[in-house]
Formats: C-alpha cells, structure tokens, sequence
C-alpha cells in the first residue's frame, strides 16, 4: 500500500478537433473515498472518466496510479490496474446468465480452457451474497431489472478485484429501497480502501454518500470541497457559477375549470385511474420508475390502447384512439425520452415546433412561410431559445434548449388547454431547469393546465398544487399542496 | 437567412453540399464520355438518355417518397408488368387509350393500397412485405398471359412513350412535370413535412400527434401511382404489354434513390438528390451503349454502383455525426 491515494491527476487537457474538453483540470482520489465529480452536462466529468478509464487519452498533464506514472493505452490496461467504470449504459450481455456476466472476461478455466462450471457459480453466489442480490447465478441477465443489472455490474467490478470504481449517475433508474443498498455497498466498499468516483446530478445523494466533492464548469477545475462542509445551495453555485436565487419560480395561476376529465381509465399497463387537472393548475404524478406514469400519458393521449373509461378535453370526450384526435382537442404533450420520442433530430428548429400545429400555418394543405416563420420566431424569443438560426439542426443545440423547442411545439397550439410533460427536466443543467419552471408556471397563469410527471421529488412538491402518486399502475394517493414532503410521496409509492 | 432557409427544405445544407458532389460526378462522366465516343454529346444522344431516363425518374421520385418516409418498396419492377400489361388488355378490350392508362394507375393504386396496408395495419418489415408482393405481382402477371407479351391493337398508344414536343420527348416532359409537382409537395406541403416527420422518428411522430399509419399507407399509394405512370411510360415505348417489363428496376431505381443522398433509414435527404442519381445511373449505362460494352458488364457496373452507393450513405452519416460533435461541443463553449 503505502501511498495514500489511488489516482491522480494533475493539469489534465484533453482537446478535440477545435474543441477544448478539459482545460489544466485535477482530480484525486483517496484510498478508502467516495469521491463526487459533479457539473452540469457539458462540464466534462464524462471525458474525464474516460481518460481515467483508459478510454481516451490526454492531450497534456499527468495521470497517477498510486503515485506511479501512468498512461493507459486501453481500457485493458485500466482494468488490469484495478480501475473499474460503471456506465449509465450498462455493459452486460443480456443473454448470458449473472454468473457468465460478472465472469466472462476472466472466467476461471482448467487445462485445456474448460471452463470449472461450478467454481464460476459457487464465486458468484458468495459475490451475490455480498453485494445483497438474492438471485441464482444461472439467471439470465435480461429476466432482472435494471436495478439488478447494476448490481450484478458492481459484483463484476468486485470480481475483478477492483481498486477503483467509478459510477456514472448510479441511482438514475433505482428506487429509494434499492439506492440505500447500494450506499450500503459504496459504504462497505470504502472501508475495504477501495476508492469510489460517484458522478451524479442529485445533490441529496451527493450530500449522503461521498466525502469530498470535485466541480467542473466548461471543462475546467472549479474546486474540490469536504462535503461535510458544503451544503447544496454552494455546490450549485460552483456548478452554475453564479448564485441561483430561486430554482422553482411558482407564482400559480387563478384555478378555473376542469380542463382534463379522466375517468375509470383502463389500458393494459394502467388500472381504474381518475383524476383531473384544472385550468391554472399544475398537477403533479409522482411514483416510482415503472409504476404506470409514462403509460397512463400515453392512454390519455391515445398511443396506447385505452381499453375502458373515458378522457375529456375541455368536456368534450375522446373519441379515437389516436393522437391526432388528443393533439386536435387541444392536448400538448412532451415525452419523457427527448432524444427517442421527442426531437427530430435531422430536420432543423423551426420543423421541430411546428410539426404539431402545420395546419394553423396553412392554406390548402400548402405551408404559409411567412405564418410559420412568424409564430416559431416568437417562440424563440418568447422561450429565449438559444439558437443562431432556426434553420439550426435541433441536435446541435444543449439539452435545455432541445426541451425548450419541444415545449414550444405544445405552446405554439392556439388552442392549447392541457399540457402533459413527463420528466421535462431530465438530463439538463440547473440553468435552463429553472427557465422551464418559469415557463410553465407562465403557463398557469394563461389559464392552461399542466400536468407533470417527475420522478425528482423537489420537483413535485415545489412546483405542484395537487400530487397524484401512482403504485402499480394505480392511484394510491392524492395530496394537496402542503400535504405533499418527501416522506409522504416515498411512503405512498412503495 | 430566413429566406434562404424557406428555399432549401426543412434539412441540413449538408444534402445540398451533397448535391453539389452529386452533380459534379454527373458532369466528369459526361465529360469523360464525350471524350471517349463522339456520339455521345450531341442532342439526339441526350435527348435519347433523357428519354430513356423518364420512367426511371418518374418511378425514383415515387421510390424517394416512400424511402424517405422509413419504408421501401422492391414491387416497382414487378408492377411494371403487372400494372402495364393489365392496361393494355383494357385497352384491347374497350380499343380506349384513356381507358387503358386508367386501368394501369387503378391497379397502381390498388397495389400501393395492398402494399401499405401490408406494412400499416399488419406491421410487416416493408422490406419483406414487398419482396412479397414483388414475386406476387410478377407471377399473378405471367399466369394471366402464360407469359406471352400482349401486342398493342390501339394506334397512338406509342405516341406517350416516343412521341416528342419540339425536340422535348413526350416521357421527359411528363417526368418534369411530377418531379417539381413533388418537389412542391415535399417542400411546402403538410404531406411533405409529414413525410419527413415519420420517416425521421415515428416515435416522435406519434406523440406530437400525426397519424404516422394514415400518413405512411398515403405515401404507399402515391409512390405506387407514380409507378404506374413509369408503367405507362415503359408500356407505351415497348409498344406491347410484357410480362417480363421491368425486371430487376427495383435495384436501379433504389440505387439511385440512395446514390442520390436519400438515407436509407428514412426521413433525410432530397427528391432533386434521386433525380440526379437517377441521371447518373442512366448516362453510365448509355456509354457503356455507346462504347459497345457486352451487356453483360452493365448488371456489373450497376451492382458496383449500389455499393458504393450505400457506402457513400454510411459515410455521410459517419461524417455528419463527427461534424455535429464538434459543434455541438463547441457551442457549450
């Protein structure tokens, strides 16, 4: 052992063709720590994963294994040093069982490279023992959830004997329940004197499971900070590099009448849900991950087959089971998965806002341009849409301004009454997080009701004036403003 | 800028730079030929490829559509014969032109119908679906006429395919006339911007509210007519109904569709990209004419040209992802 960190890295840059990714950044990390890497997206923990990975290489500065020089020239040679990556994309073949999983790159043979079955299994249940996964090791990966997976990628790392692990926005996909445990590992991994490199968004975690925290902003150092002595209010402002006052800007609209009406809805995820939301409200769906919100948005707009029970828009029913029919009565909606289900990713801006709304832009079938450029200027403005053009390829811009485009896609409806946004700020940075609450508390207030689902409890409780909490593809609760903490949500959801 | 962005259509410059290539490539091998045989740059020869060209260009903007709304079509051979014969048998029968060219877009449209409704409503591969109808189309077509071609008993019939205006061939204008009829529709047109949208992300498209399965059996149908407009074409210059019309188009026409910048996986590129790739696979095959190359060579060159066809749409996409990562880092600059 002897030295007392496992990695360091010292004035490390990393450039791309005319892009500077990392500029003079350092990092370190202690034996037996759980060391945050926090920024917004952009910041550049990613490509700094990767060069510790052995992914990448750097363009200048050192890198340190255990006070040894080192320069990785492939991932191999990071994984022999001990140096383990978990990514949000798991790297697990589903077809293969828990046990070939966690073995497959070292799997232990006999002569001959026959491969010793049972001592494969007999290893991987005592791992499994271990990391708290109560599953067979002859257990196909795909039959787990992904919660699971993860676990059985830590038990991988375990197996490997790694001195470093780096965990790439871990609990993304895990329930309250599930990410206690794997503290729970982090923590027994620690007092082993492995180091652990937690990147993630969610500060209240970040606060509960590390011991320093690292902040990088645009590719550079910003400063490393006990988190003991740190609070989340600081932390965000070494993220976004000035103070943000206040994220959730709920002024609140005057409530009118109900402006969506489901009863006793029925499809084939979702069970027996009522519910409505009233002009210049916000309503909120809390719940864990698969609990039913995202299918439930999709019945009531009717890209699920609704097999029972009835939607009204503004009092008038849902007849079709179609899209066009929800978007026509004056439906907006805004996926949860905005690269898949959202963006339009090879047409440019201005295609993407109104793509939902071409009729209101038209004569004959034929596109006025004049029309449509005006309203989508508007929207630009109006969302403060950082664009140089419209003409602009919507993949060029950062996430925010990909979720302010789709957002304006609903807003740009003229007979807009109910705004459906699921997860609407996933994966985008404090900033335009907070543009977004602004932007739809605005909403509130022009007397459209809007209806989220988020699985970002500080969301649901500061911006909502009701809580729908869903379990098992039903509602379990409703709560009022005030009623609604974070003990309550967790509670009803489990 | 606006304005600039009002001409183009609603994608990247990227295609147009494309074009530029596209064109250029057209122009070196015309010059090349007129280099090798003397025949080939005078204004019977270009007027006789043009001619030639015009079912091609007019199936091609059919195929593009339907390409670029995420689907294909392999049955634009077999509906050749298919759709041409039994025009021609109406035409027979009630001795009426008209009567025989709205015979063969009816059947045009049926099959456009039978094909989307195969891929919309049974959600069949339209790859496989239309492999299906392509060997359906073309047997139904030989066990009607015991594959003898059926002479034309109709005079005038002949004029559609080698009649001319002026020095204009008749099949070229009519080719034109479609070609900006849907560059139109593809540009300025909800059709066309739906087109785009559900050949780019179904998904998406679903959730912001089109209705992705009217919209891709519509282009089925439309792509198909314009199928049977080649049909007619095809018919009319062959001056009989064959069975065997048109075998092996679907290679030439998909070939030149994607030569022509269209992506394969649907919702990017441009009609002017095909009718340009069509063009240049046309002006290849007539200097191999000309210079007397064994026919048998031709299927050769044209496999060649698929190739690097569809490796040209990889590395399009390739460099496009390149190109996008570097601007997109550099604007969170």
């Amino acid at each position: 052992m002897g030295y007392d960190s496992w990695i360091e890295l010292k004035g490390i840059s990393k450039y791309f063709p005319g892009v500077h990714a990392l500029d003079n950044v350092r990092f370190d990390l202690r034996k037996g720590e759980v060391h945050a890497l926090m920024g917004e997206n952009g910041a550049g923990k990613s490509t700094l994963i990767k060069i510790i990975s052995g992914l990448y290489d750097y363009s200048s500065g050192n890198l340190f294994f255990e006070g040894e020089k080192v320069a990785f020239r492939s991932p191999q040679e990071a994984i022999r040093k001990g140096i383990s990556v978990i990514y949000q994309e798991l790297n697990l073949i589903p077809n293969m069982s828990i046990a070939e999983n966690i073995y497959f790159s070292h799997l232990p043979a006999g002569r001959l490279g026959v491969i010793n079955k049972e001592k494969v299994h007999s290893d991987t249940r005592e791992l499994l023992r271990y990391i708290g996964l109560d599953e067979n090791p002859r257990t196909l990966l795909k039959t787990l959830p992904i919660a699971k997976q993860q676990l059985v990628e830590i038990a991988k790392a375990i197996s490997m004997d790694a001195k470093v692990i780096v965990m790439d926005e871990p609990t993304s996909a895990l329930s309250p329940a599930e990410i206690k445990n794997l503290f729970r590992v982090i923590r027994d991994l620690k007092a082993k004197g492995c180091g652990v490199v937690y990147v993630s968004h969610k500060l209240d975690e970040v606060l509960e499971v590390t011991d320093r925290v690292t902040v990088l902003r645009d590719g550079k150092y910003v400063g490393t900070v006990d988190t003991r002595g740190t609070d989340q209010q600081q932390l965000i402002s070494m993220m976004v590099g000035r103070e943000l006052k206040d994220l959730y800007p709920k002024q609140g609209g005057e409530v009118g009448e109900v402006v969506l009406n489901v009863e006793n809805l029925c499809s084939y995820h979702v069970r027996d849900i009522s519910f409505h939301v009233r002009a210049g409200e916000i309503v909120g769906f809390s719940g864990l991950m698969g609990a039913g919100r995202t299918e439930l948005t999709h019945a009531i707009i009717g890209s699920d087959k609704r097999l029972s029970g009835r939607v009204e828009v503004g009092g008038v029913p849902l007849e079709k089971n179609e899209t066009s029919e929800a978007h026509l009565r004056g439906i907006g909606y805004v996926p949860e998965n905005r690269k898949e289900q959202g963006i339009f990713s090879n047409a440019n801006i201005k295609f993407n806002i109104t793509i939902s709304s071409l009729k209101g832009f038209s004569s004959f079938a034929k596109i006025s341009r004049g029309k449509e450029m005006g309203a989508v200027n508007g929207m630009v403005d109006k969302l403060g849409i950082k664009t140089p053009s419209v003409s602009q390829l919507i993949q060029k811009l950062s996430g925010g301004n990909q979720q302010k485009v789709i957002l304006a896609r609903s807003l740009v409806k003229e007979d807009l009454k109910v705004l459906i946004v699921d997860e609407p700020t996933r994966g985008i940075d404090i900033g335009a997080k907070a543009e977004i609450y602004t932007i739809l508390d605005q909403l509130t207030q022009q007397g459209i009701g809007v209806l989220i689902i988020s699985s970002e409890m500080a969301e649901i409780i500061s911006m909502c004036d009701r809580v729908y909490i869903m379990k098992h593809g039903r509602i379990s609760a409703e709560l009022r403003k005030g009623e609604a903490t974070q003990e309550v949500l967790l509670e009803k959801a489990i | 800028m606006d304005q600039q962005a009002g001409r183009s259509n609603a994608f990247s410059n990227l295609l147009r730079m494309d074009q530029s290539a596209l064109l250029i490539a057209l122009f070196v091998i015309c010059g090349i030929l007129s280099f090798l045989s003397p025949v080939f740059f005078s204004s019977n020869n270009i007027m006789n490829i043009l001619r030639q060209a015009s079912p091609n260009l007019i199936a091609a903007t059919g195929m593009a559509l339907i390409i670029l709304s995420g689907e294909i079509d392999l049955s634009v051979g077999s509906l050749q014969a298919f759709a041409g014969v039994l025009g021609v048998m109406a035409m027979n029968r009630t001795g009426s032109i008209f009567m025989g060219v709205v015979v063969t877009l009816a059947v045009g449209c049926g099959a456009g119908f039978f094909n989307g409704f195969l891929v919309t409503k049974l959600k069949l591969n339209s790859l496989i679906a239309t492999l299906g109808t392509m060997a359906i189309f073309r047997g139904v077509i030989m066990v009607i006429t015991q594959a003898v071609s059926q002479p034309i008993r109709v005079k005038g019939f002949s004029e559609i395919g080698m009649g001319s205006i002026g020095i204009f061939p008749i099949p070229l204008l009519i080719a034109i006339l479609l070609i900006l009829f849907f560059y139109f529709v593809l540009n300025n047109t909800i059709f066309g911007r739906y087109i785009y949208a559900v050949g780019g992300n179904k998904d998406a498209s679903t959730l912001a509210g089109l209705s992705v399965t009217r919209i891709k059996l519509m282009v089925f149908v439309v792509g198909n007519i314009l199928f049977a407009v080649s049909a007619v074409i095809l018919t009319s210059r062959l001056d009989s109904g064959q069975p065997i019309a048109g075998s092996g188009m679907e290679m030439t026409v998909i070939a030149a569709v994607i030569l022509g910048g269209v992506s394969l996986s649907g919702g990017s590129g441009s009609l002017i990209g095909a009718i340009i790739g069509v063009l240049i696979l046309n002006v290849l095959q007539n200097g191999l004419v000309l210079m007397d190359v064994n026919t048998f060579y031709h299927d050769i060159v044209r496999g060649v040209v698929i190739i690097v066809a569809v490796y040209l749409d990889v590395q399009r996409k390739a460099s496009a992802e390149i190109r996008l990562l570097k601007e997109s880092q550099a604007m969170l600059k």
